[in-house]
C-alpha cells in the first residue's frame, strides 16, 4: 500500500515536471518615452487576451516578460532579445513596434530556436529575414494600396503625395503610386518631408501650387499629424476642395480627441478601427479598455498584440509546450480565425496576416466624441509590398 | 512673385512663434546667466494649464492664457526659491545638470497627470477662420501670433531699457556685488526676472501650441530649437533674438518649400554660418 502511494506520488511528480511548465514570452516594445502610449497598447492587447482566454494553455502557464526599447534602437533591441533568450529562457519573442528593432533581432531566431511574432513593425521585408517570423499587424503597403483605388474612383485624377522621409513613409509613397497609376491616375509630384517638421504651411503651399486635385499623405501617428491636418484646413486647402487621402496611421483613435473637428470627414484606409462593429470587437474593446485604464487611449497596436497572443497560444498548443520553433511556425501557417478587426488568416507563404482593409471616415458620435466610421471593406488583402520588391 | 509673398507670410508667422517661445530663454540665459534647459518644460506647463482651463473647464481663450501665465509663474516661484537660487553664478555644467533634471521630472509628472496623448487648446472661432490676404489665405491664428510676437518684443524692450526696474536688472547683471552695495535687492530683481521669463515661456507655449502641440515630450523635443535661437540671436538681446527668429524662420520656410527633401539642412547650415561669423550671436555683447 505504502509502495503504491509512493509510486503514485512519484508518477504525479514526474507528470508535473513533464507537462506543467511555465512558458515564457518575451515582449519588446516602447514602454517609456515618447512612444509609451503604443507600448501601453501592446500590454493592453496582451492583458485583454489573457483575461479572456486564461493564462494557461493545456497544462502550461504562460508568463509574459516585458523589455523596454523607448525609441527605434536596433542595438538595444538585439541586446535585450538576446538577454531574454539566454537569461530568461523565453520560448517566444514578440512585440516590436519599430521596423529596425524587429530587423535587428531576426538573426537570433534560428540559433535560439525561437519564433518571432511581430505585433506592429510594418515594413514588408521583415518576414523575409527569417523563416521564424510571423506578423499579426499590417504593412504600410497593405494599408496604403486600397486608398489609391478609393482616390481614383472618387474622381481624383491628379494627386500629389506628401510623406515623412523615413522607411514607412517611402513605402507608403511607393504603394500609393503603384496603386494609383495602375488605376489610371497620375502622381504629379512626390514630396518627402523631414520627420522633424513643425510648420507645414510651406508644404501646403507646395500642394496648392502643384495643381493636384487631391493629396496623399503619410505621417507617423503622434504629435505631427495634428499640425499637418490643421495646416491643411487653415491654409484653405480644404475649402479649395482638395481631397485628402491617407492610411489610418494619421487618424489613430488616441489622436482623434486632439484632432477633433479638424479631422472631420477625412478618409483613411486601415486594418482596424476601434469602432468596428462585431461581437468579437465588442469583447476585445471592453477587456482592452479595462486593461489600459483609459479607453480613449486604445489604438491599433493593441489589436496586433491581441492577435499575436492568439498565434502564440496556438503555437504552444501545437508544440505541447516543447521548444520547437519550426513546428510552431508550421502549425500557424494558414491559421484562420475571427479577430476583433474581422476575419484574418496567416498567409502560409509570407507568414504575414491576410485581413480586411477598411475605408473609414472620421465622424462625430452622438456623445460628441470622434471616431473612425467604417464605410467600405476591401476583403482579404495580402501584402502587395513583397510582390513589388521581387 | 505671389509665391515669394506667400513664403514671406509663412516665414514671418513661424519666426514670430519661435520668438515668443524663445525670448524667455534669452532673458534667463543672457541677463541672469542661467542655462535654463527647463525652459521648454515651463512652456509646456503653460500649455497644459491653458488646455485644462479652456477644454475641460470651458473657460474663454483669453482667460485661459492669463491663467496659464499666472499658474506657471505660481508653480515656478517655489522652484526658483529652492532650486534655481542655488545655481545662480555656478558653472554652466552644474546649471545644465540641474535644469535637465527638472525637465525630466516635469515630463514624468505631466505624463502621469495628463497622460501621453496630445492636448489641444481650443481657440475661439474668430482665430480659427482662414483669412484671405488677397494673394493667399492664412489662418487668423497666425496673424494673432505675429501680433503677439510684436507686442512681446516691444513690451520687453520697454521694460528692460526704459523702466527703473530695467536699470536695476542690467546693473545686477553687469556687477551683482556692486549693485547690491548700492542698495539694489538683487535677489528680488532675479526673482522678478525669472518670473517674467517663465511667464513668457508659458505665454509662448500657449500661443505656439498650434505649431508645437502640447504633449509630455514637448519639453525636450523643441529644446534644441530654442537654444539655437538664443545662441544665434545673442543671449539677452531682444533685437538679436527677433532678428534671429525672423532670419531662421525665413531660411527654414524657404528651404522647406523649395527643397523639403533636404530637411533641416539649410536651417543648420545657416546656424553654423552665423555662429562662425558672430561667435556671440547676432547682437551678443563681449564679456
Amino acid at each position: 500500500m505504502k509502495k503504491l502511494a509512493f509510486a503514485a506520488l512519484a508518477a504525479a511528480l514526474m507528470g508535473g515536471v513533464a507537462h506543467a511548465d511555465t512558458i515564457k514570452v518575451g515582449v519588446i516594445g516602447p514602454f517609456s518615452g515618447p512612444f509609451a502610449l503604443q507600448g501601453k497598447n501592446f500590454k493592453a492587447g496582451i492583458d485583454a487576451y489573457m483575461a479572456l482566454n486564461g493564462n494557461t494553455v493545456g497544462d502550461d502557464t504562460v508568463e509574459i516578460i516585458y523589455r523596454d526599447v523607448p525609441t527605434a534602437d536596433p542595438a538595444q533591441s538585439k541586446a535585450l532579445s538576446q538577454e531574454l533568450v539566454v537569461k530568461e529562457g523565453v520560448q517566444y519573442l514578440a512585440g516590436f513596434y519599430f521596423t529596425p528593432d524587429a530587423m535587428a533581432a531576426t538573426p537570433l531566431l534560428e540559433q535560439a530556436n525561437v519564433p518571432m511574432i511581430v505585433m506592429n513593425a510594418a515594413t514588408s521585408a521583415i518576414v523575409t529575414k527569417s523563416p521564424y517570423v510571423v506578423r499579426t499587424s499590417f504593412t504600410t503597403w497593405q494599408t496604403s494600396t486600397p486608398i489609391a483605388k478609393v482616390a481614383f474612383d472618387g474622381g481624383a485624377k491628379k494627386i500629389i503625395s506628401v510623406v515623412s522621409d523615413y522607411g514607412p513613409g517611402i513605402d507608403a509613397e511607393a504603394a500609393f503610386k503603384a496603386g494609383f497609376e495602375k488605376a489610371g491616375g497620375e502622381v504629379v509630384e512626390a514630396i518627402r518631408m523631414p520627420l522633424q517638421t513643425n510648420d507645414f504651411s510651406p508644404i501646403m503651399q507646395r500642394i496648392k501650387d502643384s495643381g493636384a486635385d487631391g493629396v496623399f499623405a503619410f505621417l507617423p501617428s503622434g504629435p505631427t499629424t495634428l499640425g499637418f491636418v490643421k495646416a491643411f484646413n487653415e491654409n484653405g486647402l480644404k475649402d479649395a476642395g482638395i481631397k485628402f487621402f491617407a492610411p489610418g496611421d494619421l487618424t489613430q483613435e488616441s489622436d482623434l480627441p486632439a484632432l477633433g473637428e479638424a479631422a472631420l470627414g477625412l478618409t483613411t484606409t486601415f486594418h482596424y478601427a476601434v469602432s468596428h462593429d462585431s461581437p468579437e470587437n465588442k469583447k476585445f474593446v471592453e477587456a482592452a479598455g479595462k486593461a489600459i485604464g483609459n479607453p480613449a487611449e486604445l489604438s491599433f497596436p493593441a489589436v496586433g498584440a491581441y492577435d499575436g497572443m492568439h498565434v502564440i497560444y496556438k503555437m504552444i498548443e501545437a508544440t505541447g509546450g516543447e521548444q520547437d520553433a519550426a513546428k510552431a511556425v508550421e502549425a500557424v501557417k494558414g491559421l484562420a480565425w475571427e479577430s476583433p478587426r474581422g476575419p484574418v488568416s496567416i498567409d502560409p507563404e509570407t507568414r504575414h496576416i491576410t485581413q480586411n482593409i477598411y475605408l473609414r471616415e472620421v465622424a462625430k458620435a452622438a456623445d460628441g466624441t470622434y471616431y473612425n466610421k467604417e464605410i467600405q471593406t476591401f476583403e482579404k488583402q495580402g501584402d502587395p509590398g513583397l510582390e513589388a520588391a521581387k | 512673385m505671389q509665391t515669394i509673398f506667400s513664403i514671406g507670410v509663412d516665414a514671418l508667422a513661424y519666426g514670430m512663434v519661435l520668438f515668443v517661445i524663445s525670448i524667455g530663454l534669452s532673458v534667463t540665459m543672457g541677463l541672469m546667466r542661467v542655462v535654463n534647459l527647463a525652459h521648454g518644460a515651463f512652456a509646456m506647463i503653460g500649455g497644459y494649464i491653458a488646455s485644462y482651463a479652456a477644454r475641460d473647464l470651458g473657460l474663454a481663450y483669453a482667460l485661459a492664457v492669463l491663467l496659464a501665465v499666472a499658474g506657471t509663474i505660481l508653480i515656478a516661484i517655489p522652484i526658483e526659491r529652492f532650486l534655481y537660487r542655488r545655481i545662480y553664478g555656478q558653472p554652466e555644467l552644474t546649471q545644465v545638470l540641474m535644469t535637465i533634471g527638472i525637465t525630466f521630472c516635469v515630463i514624468g509628472i505631466a505624463n502621469y497627470v495628463f497622460g501621453p496623448t496630445l492636448k489641444t487648446i481650443p481657440t475661439p472661432d474668430a482665430l480659427r477662420e482662414p483669412v484671405s490676404l488677397g494673394f493667399r489665405t492664412v489662418s487668423a491664428h497666425r496673424l494673432f501670433v505675429i501680433g503677439c510676437g510684436a507686442a512681446v518684443a516691444l513690451g520687453l524692450w520697454y521694460f528692460i531699457e526704459r523702466t527703473a526696474f530695467g536699470v536695476k536688472l542690467r546693473a545686477a547683471v553687469d556687477n551683482a556685488a556692486m549693485a547690491a552695495a548700492l542698495g539694489v535687492r538683487t535677489e528680488i530683481v532675479y526673482a522678478v526676472s525669472f518670473a517674467v521669463a517663465v511667464g513668457l515661456a508659458a505665454f509662448g507655449g500657449v500661443v505656439g501650441a498650434e505649431l508645437l502641440p502640447i504633449e509630455p515630450y514637448y519639453a525636450l523635443r523643441y529644446m534644441v530649437t530654442f537654444l539655437v535661437v538664443v545662441s544665434v540671436g545673442g543671449a539677452g538681446s531682444i533685437p538679436g533674438a527677433l532678428a534671429a527668429c525672423l532670419l531662421l524662420g525665413a531660411i527654414d520656410t524657404t528651404g522647406r518649400y523649395l527643397m523639403p527633401e533636404f530637411g533641416e539642412f539649410f536651417f543648420y547650415l545657416a546656424v553654423i554660418a552665423i555662429v562662425w561669423l558672430f561667435p556671440r550671436g547676432l547682437a551678443g555683447r563681449a564679456k
